[in-house]
């Protein structure tokens, strides 16, 4: 036992742990379980809920395990009639005042407060139950009123465990929209003036959902406008799928998370009736190009033109929560963000235009749908300027869970069906759009083919088999400097932007990444500041724990150790393929020969694969 | 003004504050934690922590700055004394806290004055000028009304911008206070009290009270009594010498402590006040004999049902219950299975709410189930 350690005792079993452990996790540690519902690994310590009280010899009354760390030989029971009794009141409590039929709930079977009901064999509601509420009928809508918005929220079910909140402003996140109001039993959870969410600064992250442990928060539900358009014979029904939801959705089938079915779910789709499945990977290539093209463009006019109208560090622009973060809180910097249009709309674009040329359907006659493991998908796809088809570009961004009760309403198990491929002609994917789901993954993307098609050497020369390991992993802002020793002739497909490479040569190119916007916030500070941060090239941002693959439209539960195992499976994909970087996407190459003829960063792609964003402002209008 | 009833002759009026304080600066900061220790006074707040071990436990913090807060507050229903205090002799209670930062090294002090109050700021503001200096910051700061904010977590949190809701402890405020920094949080008349003692010597103040508890205590007493009022009583006094003293005799009851303390009966009218029996924080409300007790148990519990921060499961859905189970009562509705399970959660909220406010609501209720049977009927 080192000076930093401590040993106590658990129910009469010694345990040692390092110094101001919490008793729940130094009770986990002799596995022992004890019940939690504020709790949450993600999240700052509440200690509110008072589920996994216990008893400390000397103490009059019971302290709760989450909160409590551990300074002292403590002696603790975890478990007698005392503890018993006080955790069935609570449940009791909690009970009296939840209002929502279990049949009908979406948190049905997945529910924490449900779950601890049976676990303490709840048999009557000892403190009453609350029936069926009265909508009051108010003229201006209220937070939890919009029935279009991404995020739902139902008061009835909410029991005020905070996670919400602790979630919306915490270690990872910092949107600050969530919180508390009022006092007493009326307390609720609320936004500013109680005003609906879009009204205020919700990003629509969905990690407020993801760590809800009831139904009072949960995605909007667009099955049924899935389904419709599923059955009706006029209309064309395509789906993108995007990695994470393949490195997840596992989960909701039983699965231990780390397991990608993109091809078990390949089948599933046609099975659902979409007419064709694409791959999201395919637009994440060609938002690579788009990107990358772009932030050579920026640094060229910066570097040799200098032209001190050209804001760096170029922003990545694939999260839609990131996205409205920026407009929000960062509104001065929307010009540092890349014009580029996240993969999803990208993709959207194309099949609306070029794929609906080439398979002579009327674009008015398509349905495109995307997988997505983000709730902020679903703003992101009604946003009017992602119209550049002339149509809305993707009708529908569902997330991994709603994918996963479809799937079961269909009568499918995922894991047991036959694997199948992508549809072409967008079909083969490269292991860079792979690691678009996992925080890092832009970046890495970028920097394999930036480095390659700059210096005209492999990036494998670098880094070995092309992993480009400092801008990997879950540390929240992570740095790094690529210093570019030679350069190679300018490959045709971007003649056209830059004579020649010579001017990087000797540049060190920096980078950076980060994730949750917590962390976006302490670069975007650093930036504001002039930092270190400031003097980088490119920067990707996240709006989400860990990336995509903690996205808010991701399996319930999750937690870093989750999160970390679906990551070993989006890396474990990109390994097993053969073409790892963007640019050498076969099906990138000719949609640039056949389709967008005047490159990167060219005319067409210029109206179809780039945006503009808005200046929202942080204050309430 | 404060009913001194002269045991000894002295009260608060006798203490030349100014004084108390150049002499307590003169000293090392250990001989005033000693002094302090020694006289045995235990904070008046209503916990009754020993305030020389608070002191002590605060100078051997190590990390700076420290902050020594006096919680005004006061908003325990029935309690007026730290009014008077501040009223009649806030030069006490600034050099008490003077004195406390001169012992335990901190150098930046704040009273957190209850919204209500308000109206005696501008005479604070210009008493504490005299107070304030180079090696001590000390300012006002107003609550906002909330009762829980008496709790010195939640007044922290308060003092910080944030919502009135007590902390997980440990670590305590005197680790991890005020912007997390160590602080020590006392009465109004804790710090009144210091000044006391520096003044007339720890020997003056523990030569009266009981084997526990010592010296002298303010008492603000109201209710159905001939001479409501602040009293100083000496530690120990009976309720039945109280009762006299306030022409409060003929009670049914007394409410020792505010709303969250003891309900005591009139068969126990020879308790004493204090710490080891009658609790002998502030507030004593008499009720004479027409009053009904399930009528008291229900204002009590609509003033927690109101005044609960909401944060913690017990508190916030406990006091609701127990609201509506006193009304059952009230209306012969509630069966006997339900009372029990009443009774029961009483015990929950006792022990595993999070604060003291949640930890001492059910108390009056419990007493009043216990001691007062004869004034309800069960459901049959």
């Amino acid at each position: 036992m080192s000076n930093n350690e401590i040993t106590l005792t658990i129910d009469d079993q010694k345990v040692t742990v390092p110094y101001g452990t919490t008793i729940l996790k130094a009770a986990e540690k002799l596995g022992i379980k004890i019940p939690t519902l504020c709790f949450h690994e993600d999240l700052c310590i509440s200690g509110a809920c008072r589920m996994c009280v216990v008893e400390i010899e000397g103490f009059r009354t019971l302290q709760a395990s989450c909160a409590y760390p551990i300074t002292a030989p403590i002696v603790v029971r975890t478990s007698s009639p005392k503890i018993t009794r006080a955790r069935k009141n609570i449940l009791g409590l909690i009970l009296s005042d939840h209002y929502g039929d279990c049949y009908t709930c979406k948190k049905n079977m997945n529910c924490e407060l449900q779950t601890l009901s049976k676990d303490y064999g709840i048999d009557a509601f000892c403190f009453g139950r609350k029936s069926k509420p009265e909508k009051e009928t108010s003229k201006e809508l209220k937070f939890g009123d919009n029935i279009d918005w991404p995020i739902q929220y139902d008061p009835e079910k909410c029991i005020l465990c905070e996670r919400c909140v602790r979630a919306c402003t915490g270690y990872y996140m910092d949107n600050g929209v969530l919180g508390v109001s009022e006092r007493s039993n009326n307390s609720k959870i609320s936004t500013f003036k109680d005003f609906p969410l879009s009204r205020v600064n919700c990003i629509n992250c969905g990690q407020c959902v993801t760590h809800c442990p009831t139904g009072a928060l949960t995605e909007r539900d667009d099955r049924a406008v899935v389904w419709k358009a599923l059955t009706d014979p006029t209309k064309h029904v395509v789906i993108q799928t995007a990695p994470a939801p393949r490195a997840g959705i596992g989960e909701c089938f039983g699965v231990e998370p780390g397991h990608s079915f993109t091809f078990e779910m390949n089948t599933a789709l046609r099975c659902c009736g979409f007419d064709k499945v694409f791959d999201t990977n395919f637009s994440a290539d060609l938002t690579i190009m788009e990107e990358g093209t772009e932030l050579l463009i920026r640094l060229y006019k910066a570097l040799v033109e200098k032209d001190a109208s050209i804001k760096l560090p170029q922003f990545t622009s694939c999260s839609p929560g990131w996205v409205k973060y920026l407009e929000h809180f960062y509104p001065e910097f929307l010009d540092c963000a890349s014009t580029a249009k996240s993969p999803q709309q990208m993709f959207g674009a194309i099949i609306k235009t070029y794929y609906a040329k080439l398979n002579n359907i009327d674009p008015k006659n398509i349905v495109s749908v995307a997988l997505m493991p983000c709730t902020a998908k679903k703003f992101e796809c009604d946003r009017p300027e992602m119209r550049a088809s002339g149509f809305k570009d993707v009708d529908y961004g569902i997330t991994t869970r709603e994918m996963a009760q479809m799937f079961t309403e269909a009568g499918i198990d995922l894991p047991k069906m036959p694997k199948s491929d992508f549809d072409n002609p967008f079909g083969s994917a490269t292991g860079s759009g792979v690691i678009f789901g996992a925080t890092g993954g832009v970046m890495e993307s970028a920097l394999r083919t930036v480095i390659d098609l700059v210096t005209g050497e492999k990036v494998e020369d670098l880094y070995a088999n092309a992993d480009i390991i400092p801008v990997r992993g879950f540390e929240g802002v992570r740095y790094a400097e690529i210093p570019i020793t030679k350069v190679g002739p300018v490959p045709a497909i971007l003649k056209h932007l830059v004579p020649d490479w010579n001017w990087l040569k000797g540049v060190t190119l920096k980078v950076a990444v980060a994730h949750g916007t917590a962390n976006a916030r302490k670069v975007m500070e650093d930036i504001k500041a002039g930092g270190k941060f400031s003097e980088c090239h490119f920067v990707e941002f996240m709006a989400c724990p860990g990336g995509c693959l903690g996205g808010g439209g991701q399996p319930i539960p999750t937690s870093p150790q989750i999160r970390a195992k679906r990551a070993k499976a989006i890396y474990a994909d990109d390994k097993g393929l053969k073409v790892r970087k963007s640019y050498e996407n076969p099906a990138v190459l000719e949609i640039y020969e056949k389709f967008l003829t005047d490159g990167p960063c060219g005319h067409l792609s210029h109206k179809l694969l780039h945006t503009k964003y808005v200046a929202r402002g942080k204050y309430i209008k | 003004m404060i009913k001194a009833i002269n045991f000894n002759n002295l009260t608060f009026a006798a203490i030349n504050a100014a004084e108390a304080l150049k002499s307590a600066l003169a000293k090392p900061a250990s001989q005033i934690i000693t002094e302090i220790s020694d006289s045995k006074l235990r904070g008046c707040g209503g916990a009754g922590f020993p305030a020389g071990l608070k002191l002590s436990l605060l100078s051997k913090e190590t990390n700076t700055p420290k902050y020594i807060i006096c919680n005004a507050d006061e908003g325990e229903p029935g309690t007026f004394k730290d009014r008077e205090i501040l009223t009649n002799y806030p030069d006490l209670v600034f050099a008490g806290m003077a004195i406390a930062a001169h012992a335990t090294g901190a150098t930046k002090g704040i009273l957190y004055l209850r919204a209500e109050y308000n109206y005696m700021r501008e005479h604070l503001e210009n008493v504490i000028t005299q107070y304030r200096n180079k090696d001590f910051d000390l300012i006002i700061r107003l609550g906002a009304g909330a009762y829980v904010c008496g709790e010195e977590t939640s007044l922290i949190e308060s003092l910080e911008g944030l919502r009135g809701e007590p902390r997980n402890r440990p670590p305590f405020p005197i680790q991890q206070g005020f912007l997390n920094q160590p602080t020590g949080v006392n009465n109004v008349e804790t710090f009144a009290w210091i000044t006391s003692i520096i003044s007339k010597g720890a020997k003056w103040f523990n030569a009266v009270g009981t084997e526990k508890s010592f010296g002298y205590k303010l008492f603000s007493i109201s209710g159905d009594c001939a001479k409501p009022g602040v009293y100083e009583l000496p530690m120990g006094t009976t309720l039945a010498e109280m009762l006299k003293i306030a022409g409060g005799e003929g009670a049914k009851a007394v409410q020792v402590g505010g709303a969250s303390g003891q309900l005591i009966n009139a068969a126990n009218f020879n308790r004493k006040l204090a710490f080891e029996d009658a609790p002998p924080s502030g507030s004593i409300m008499v009720f004479g004999a027409k009053r009904k007790m399930l009528d008291i148990a229900e204002n009590f519990l609509d003033f927690f049902y109101d005044e609960s921060c909401g944060q913690c499961t017990p508190c916030r859905k406990g006091n609701p219950k127990l609201l509506e189970g006193i009304k059952l009562l009230k209306e012969g509705k509630c069966s006997k299975e339900y009372l029990e399970q009443l009774i029961d959660l009483c015990e929950t909220m006792q022990t595993a709410s999070k604060c003291a406010l949640g930890q001492s609501s059910p108390n009056a209720f419990l007493t009043i189930i216990k001691d007062f049977s004869e004034e309800y009927a069960l459901k049959q």
